[in-house]
């Protein structure tokens, strides 16, 4: 299978405080990755370094085989990786559609915008993933939404751009059953389309369920990696990460 | 009717700030024609309005950029100066004034350039930074200059004259090029990548980064812009006057900032109206010269221009707190 991205031996330091240790990480096409770990592991280090926001320190990143250089989050989402942020990197005054296309927008020469496109393709898309209030269209500012409605918002940004490699960082945070249930929904229609996700969660239910493999890191390091075959419930997946990592 | 309902909402989050400051335009322009219609109806008031409002809105609407990318700059009111200078002594010394123009806004960038970079790059406080700039760019003009004033009436005979600042048919030329300034400004700041970057780095800089775009370029070509605008400015009032002199601009400082403000565009970021920064711009070159037009002494210009910004913020409070 065709490694997506590769993180190796990758370390990342801030002042005297090493946040990765030599980690190792590997996705494959039409993989669903669950990465667990407590408070402080580095979860949040080693996700931001993967799409590009932190570069490393020491180690190597490959994307498909290839190892890049100067590595940052433009190059991440040029090579396929799309990354649906904790924080859900929105811009809460401008509408949807700004926000969809942050950073990717649609142009023409010189730099204009093709706006008309981007609330074509806007408007589909929040239709797509599920919105049905008419009050809320594509112009609307982001700072009007819920946070399931913003949740959204960056997924649809996400799907628009046909990420090879989604990354959520704790999508299902604050989000409502039914909300929980889309995401669920998404994850695995991406998985159908023979694409990958890197899913980061603390609740160890909702990453059981949804991953094909597991990777459990801790203080920085990737202490253990298992396939969903290895263990029988999330119970034992919890059992096993606890004794990993030393936590009772 | 609900999508009326989200038609309307959005059409007044894109435009209420603009709505608002055309607004108080047009209620100045109101109390103007009640309280003086006898000099409103003579066009010399409306004719020295339209000589200022040129140089104040090259100044005025690159600083909507600046602010509404999270910054603010107070250099540029020393950067007018220091772009003049450059224009006018190369001028004196013979050369071709379209160069000394080329050069002049060239002088502009760098500075813009410089005091972003200082700013972005150090983290400096851009509030107190460019303040510093502002007072160490002036000294140099002063040092250079021995503050002496530099007259250059031998551009009269170059074309750039006629064409940038002449009269055509009783039309200032200046007003022309305002208004293709605006224009572009407009398209740029809410058609063009650059604007829309401005936009998101203003309105919460992580998700920009994150989003992969480039925060530190994007607020520092900002305050290039502003240096341009400020050079462009500078250059035009010197043609105009034929004269540079060395405090030249710092009049304006406190005047371009308040028609920011006053033209809708929040101090917060991420947001910001071209078209809302015309009439703030209208709006305190009316109060500056409509004040004297009415037949009030000059010192009741300073009350009511402190008046109409605090009343143009209370105002655009309706257009409602920052949403986050």
């Amino acid at each position: 299978m065709e490694n997506i991205i590769e993180l190796d031996n990758v370390t990342k330091r801030f002042g005297g405080i090493t946040a990765l240790n030599k980690a190792s990480l590997k996705v494959t096409r039409g993989e669903v990755v669950g990465l667990i770990g407590d408070n402080g592991a580095g979860k949040s280090t080693l996700i931001k370094t993967l799409v590009g926001v932190y570069s490393p320190d020491e180690g190597d990143i490959l994307i498909r085989g290839e190892k890049v250089n100067a590595w940052n989050a433009l190059k991440a989402r040029e090579s396929g990786i799309e990354t649906v942020f904790q924080d859900r990197a929105l811009t809460p005054q401008q509408s949807i559609v700004k926000n969809i296309f942050m950073g990717k927008e649609l142009r023409y020469p010189f730099g204009f915008i093709k706006e008309k496109e981007q609330i074509f393709e806007a408007n589909r898309l929040i239709r797509e993933i599920g919105f049905t209030s008419k009050l809320i269209n594509a112009e609307s500012p982001v700072g009007n939404l819920s946070g399931g409605e913003r949740q959204g918002v960056a997924i649809a940004r996400a799907i628009y751009n046909k990420a090879e490699l989604i990354v959520l960082d704790e999508p299902t945070n604050n989000l409502s059953l039914n909300e929980t249930q889309k995401v669920f929904d998404f994850v695995l229609n991406v998985k159908k389309s023979n694409r990958s996700v890197l899913f980061i969660g603390h609740n160890i239910y909702h990453v059981y369920d949804i991953s094909d493999r597991f990777v459990i890191l801790d203080r920085g390091e990737v202490v253990h990696q298992l396939n969903k075959n290895d263990v029988s419930t999330p119970e034992e997946l919890m059992k096993i990460m606890r004794d990993t990592i030393g936590v009772h | 009717m609900s999508n009326k309902n989200s038609f309307l909402s959005n059409y007044f989050h894109r435009n209420g700030r603009a709505l608002g400051s055309i607004g108080y335009f047009v209620l100045l322009m109101v109390i103007f024609l009640i309280g003086a219609p006898e000099a409103w109806i003579r066009p010399n008031l409306h004719q020295s309005v339209f000589v200022m409002m040129p140089t104040l809105i090259f100044l005025t609407i690159p600083l909507v950029f600046l602010v509404a990318s999270g910054e603010i700059d107070l250099s540029f009111a020393s950067t007018y100066a220091v772009a003049a200078y450059v224009f006018a002594l190369l001028v004196k010394n013979g050369v071709d004034p379209a160069i000394c123009l080329v050069l002049g806004i060239f002088t502009g960038a760098a500075i813009g350039a410089l005091v972003g970079t200082l700013i972005v790059v150090f983290r400096l406080s851009s509030l107190v930074a460019s303040l510093g700039v502002l007072f160490l760019l002036r000294g140099v003009i002063l040092l250079l200059s021995n503050s002496r004033s530099i007259t250059i009436m031998e551009i009269d005979n170059h074309w750039i004259y006629p064409l940038l600042v002449g009269n055509f048919y009783g039309f200032p030329m200046q007003i022309f090029w305002a208004a293709i300034f605006v224009i572009f400004c407009y398209y740029f700041f809410n058609k063009h990548v650059f604007g829309i970057h401005i936009q998101h780095v203003g309105d919460n800089s992580v998700s920009a980064e994150q989003m992969g775009i480039n925060v530190n370029a994007v607020k520092i070509k900002a305050f290039m812009f502003v240096g341009i605008g400020s050079a462009i400015g500078g250059i035009f009032t010197t043609m105009i006057t034929y004269t540079f002199f060395p405090t030249q601009g710092f009049g304006y400082l406190l005047l371009a900032l308040a028609a920011v403000f006053v033209g809708g565009t929040p101090y917060w970021g991420g947001l910001g109206t071209i078209i809302g920064a015309v009439f703030g711009v209208g709006i305190i070159a009316y109060m500056e010269i409509g004040i004297i037009a009415i037949g009030w002494s000059g010192e009741w210009r300073q009350f009511f221009n402190g008046l109409i910004i605090l009343l143009a913020l209370l105002g655009h409070r309706l257009h409602g707190e920052r949403v986050r």
